[in-house]
């Protein structure tokens, strides 16, 4: 894996304002795999992702891509490696596909060279990848949020960075659209052996799509490896405050979180809910041992 | 989602798609500004040609280039030809910076003359016509100092590590509404010819706009107007939002601020040619896109405040002849109604536009 780039953060402390988000935290993002930030709410996992891809000063600490700190990078030369898809990026009013995804080039063209062939290559590229190239002359304006969250991932596609972070990407979109997202994501960092950083909330998701995940509480890191070595009964717990039980996921074979809430569904108490009851007897309750 | 049918398309590569959807989207812009311009070049025209001193449509060219007997070349020349010039780069400069700044704010309700850089102007001009009195030099420096000082003012305030740029608009519009008070004040403490004088100039009118006027706001849209086409790339890549355009490598806060500082230029020079002439840059812009449908417009909306100043002082010069509207009063009525349509709009949809 030598010869891709390695995005490292050391000591790095990150803070809104006076609020600090995270303190003093150390992280290697392995090259060429797909690694997904999960935790709870406010737990920093967006604000890392921001800190990782310079859109947030550090406090303290430094980001570095191959040893260079990407603060002292001109913005421009990093932007041609290092790509962020934000949560919330803004299509302005009116704007086509095309065009849209025309603008990930930016860091690519100068004040004098602003269109050319290899910008059109990767544009064609990007759209072909993620299947929205009949696309390309619709406004954004008009069309659905899973084809639009493909537009933005062209977009992000067409900058051609080796190193892409997406901050949730499948935020807003149905279930058949986050799996779809998911696996274009597989697939681009298969084919092109990109590095992809994800912030995700679906901790089942990050499981089975992620090489790498790390888990993250009150700015720091709890956790962090390969999803069936990490993810247990007592992680969840301490990442969450959620009890549940962990089962092999029937597809894919990698840790499935089981909530248990308070509650085991409205049937549960039910007394002709037999097959529920019958169901629910295999499962061991609250703080049951397996 | 509909999967996107790519067999449903005659056969063409990818590349060939993308460089047609390119030139697509450049195509329409194109067509738009050569009719624009044309539009300008006819009420331009037809500004020279018509008043107490008829010239022919025919005529116009000519007389303007200096040909013709020596009446038509005169009136032509020294006294219809200044005045169009001046409301063709009172609307060129009030155009396009109505488009920076509200796609640098992403809202369409931030315009210089929503916002309060035109006050800012107004402001020192009514200060330098009710304390000095009409010396051109000062009246022109002091509201494009007044829009440029407003400008800054306005970013200071708004300032929290970053410009956002919803509180650009709320700290202008507060500013605005500051600034035009003390207008009043100033001008119910002049005496009654010079508070006479600063209220036609605060209606903005291109009544008084001779050449003198018309070298320092040409010479200022000269140097401004191709800087803010050398940034307008940047500009492209922040309107996806700060940190995508961080992400993309564009240094967001300096690139704002630049930006920001043409379009006060810009807003300044228009206002100390003509007083604060309403609405233009509010309006310009969304027509200008309206038109293009393209996300970003320069030089359309430069184009659409130009033939929007030249058509309404035409009519405000013609419509009660001889006695003459200004023209930021035919703007001001076209523009009130626009406003409270995308007001509504907005309410509606709950986002600016």
């Amino acid at each position: 894996m030598s010869d891709r780039l390695t995005l490292r953060a050391e000591h790095l402390r990150l803070a809104y304002e006076r609020l600090e988000v995270v303190a003093d935290l150390s992280v290697t993002i392995p090259p060429a795999r797909i690694t997904a930030i999960v935790g709870a709410n406010a737990c920093g996992k967006s604000t890392l992702l921001r800190g990782l891809a310079r859109l947030l000063k550090p406090v303290a600490g430094t980001v570095q891509l191959d040893g260079r700190s990407i603060h002292e990078l001109p913005t421009k030369e990093l932007a041609a490696r290092l790509g962020i898809l934000p949560q919330t990026p803004i299509a302005p009013e009116g704007i086509t596909v095309a065009d849209l995804v025309g603008r990930g080039r930016y860091p690519h063209q100068t004040w004098i060279r602003q269109w050319s062939a290899a910008d059109e290559q990767a544009v064609a590229d990007a759209l072909e990848s993620t299947d929205t190239l009949a696309l390309a002359e619709r406004p954004v304006d008009e069309l659905s949020g899973g084809q639009r969250q493909r537009v933005w991932i062209a977009m992000a596609l067409a900058q051609g960075t080796e190193i892409m972070l997406l901050d949730e990407p499948t935020t807003f979109l149905d279930l058949t659209h986050q799996v779809e997202v998911l696996d274009l994501l597989v697939d681009l960092n298969r084919r092109d052996r990109r590095t992809i950083v994800l912030v995700l909330h679906d901790l089942n998701h990050a499981c089975r799509y992620a090489h790498h995940l790390i888990a993250m509480r009150g700015g720091a890191i709890v956790a962090e490896g390969r999803p069936a070595e990490i993810v247990t009964r007592e992680l969840v717990q301490q990442v969450f405050q959620l009890r549940c039980q962990i089962a092999p996921d029937p597809v894919s074979g990698t840790p499935m979180v089981i909530p248990i809430g308070r509650h085991n569904g409205v049937f549960a108490d039910e007394p002709d809910a037999v097959g529920l009851h019958a169901a629910r007897s295999h499962t061991p309750t609250a703080g049951g041992s397996p | 989602m509909a999967t996107a049918d790519v067999t449903a398309l005659p056969a063409r590569s990818p590349r060939e798609i993308v460089a047609r959807a390119h030139a697509a989207s450049r195509a329409r812009p194109r067509r738009v500004c050569l009719v624009l311009a044309a539009a300008t070049f006819a009420v331009f025209c037809v500004s020279v040609s018509v008043g107490d001193y008829p010239i022919a449509l025919t005529d116009v060219i000519p007389a303007m280039l200096g040909f013709g007997d020596q009446a038509t070349v005169i009136v032509a020349q020294d006294l219809r030809l200044p005045r169009a010039v001046n409301g063709l780069l009172v609307g060129a400069v009030l155009g396009i910076s109505g488009a920076i700044f509200q796609a640098v704010a992403r809202n369409p309700l931030a315009s210089p003359d929503i916002l309060g850089v035109l006050y800012g102007s107004a402001v020192v001009a009514i200060l330098v016509i009710t304390t000095i009195g009409t010396s051109f030099a000062l009246l022109y420096g002091g509201a494009l100092a007044g829009a440029l000082a407003m400008g800054v003012l306005v970013y200071v305030l708004a300032y929290r590590s970053g410009v956002s740029p919803y509180r650009f608009v709320l700290v202008g519009m507060s500013l605005g509404l500051m600034a035009s008070s003390a207008t009043f004040v100033l001008i119910t403490r002049a005496d009654i010819y010079s508070a006479a004088q600063a209220t036609v100039w605060l209606t903005g009118s291109l009544n008084s706009a001779g050449w003198e006027t018309v070298l320092p706001t040409g010479a200022l849209a000269l140097v401004l107007v191709p800087a803010t086409l050398v940034l307008s790339g940047r500009l492209r890549t922040l309107q996806l939002g700060d940190d995508l355009g961080r992400g993309l490598g564009v240094e967001v806060e300096r690139s704002r601020l630049a930006l920001l500082m043409a379009a006060m230029g810009l807003a300044g020079a228009g206002t100390a040619a003509a007083g604060p002439v309403a609405f233009v840059a509010f309006m310009a812009a969304p027509i200008a896109r309206r038109l293009t449908r393209a996300p970003l417009t320069l030089v359309p909306s430069a184009l659409t405040g130009a033939l929007l100043v030249l058509a309404a002082d035409l009519l405000g010069r013609r419509l009660f002849a001889p006695a003459e509207i200004p023209v930021g009063v035919i703007t001001g009525i076209a523009g009130a109604p626009y406003l409270l349509w995308l007001l509504a709009r907005t309410n509606r949809v709950g986002r600016g536009g």
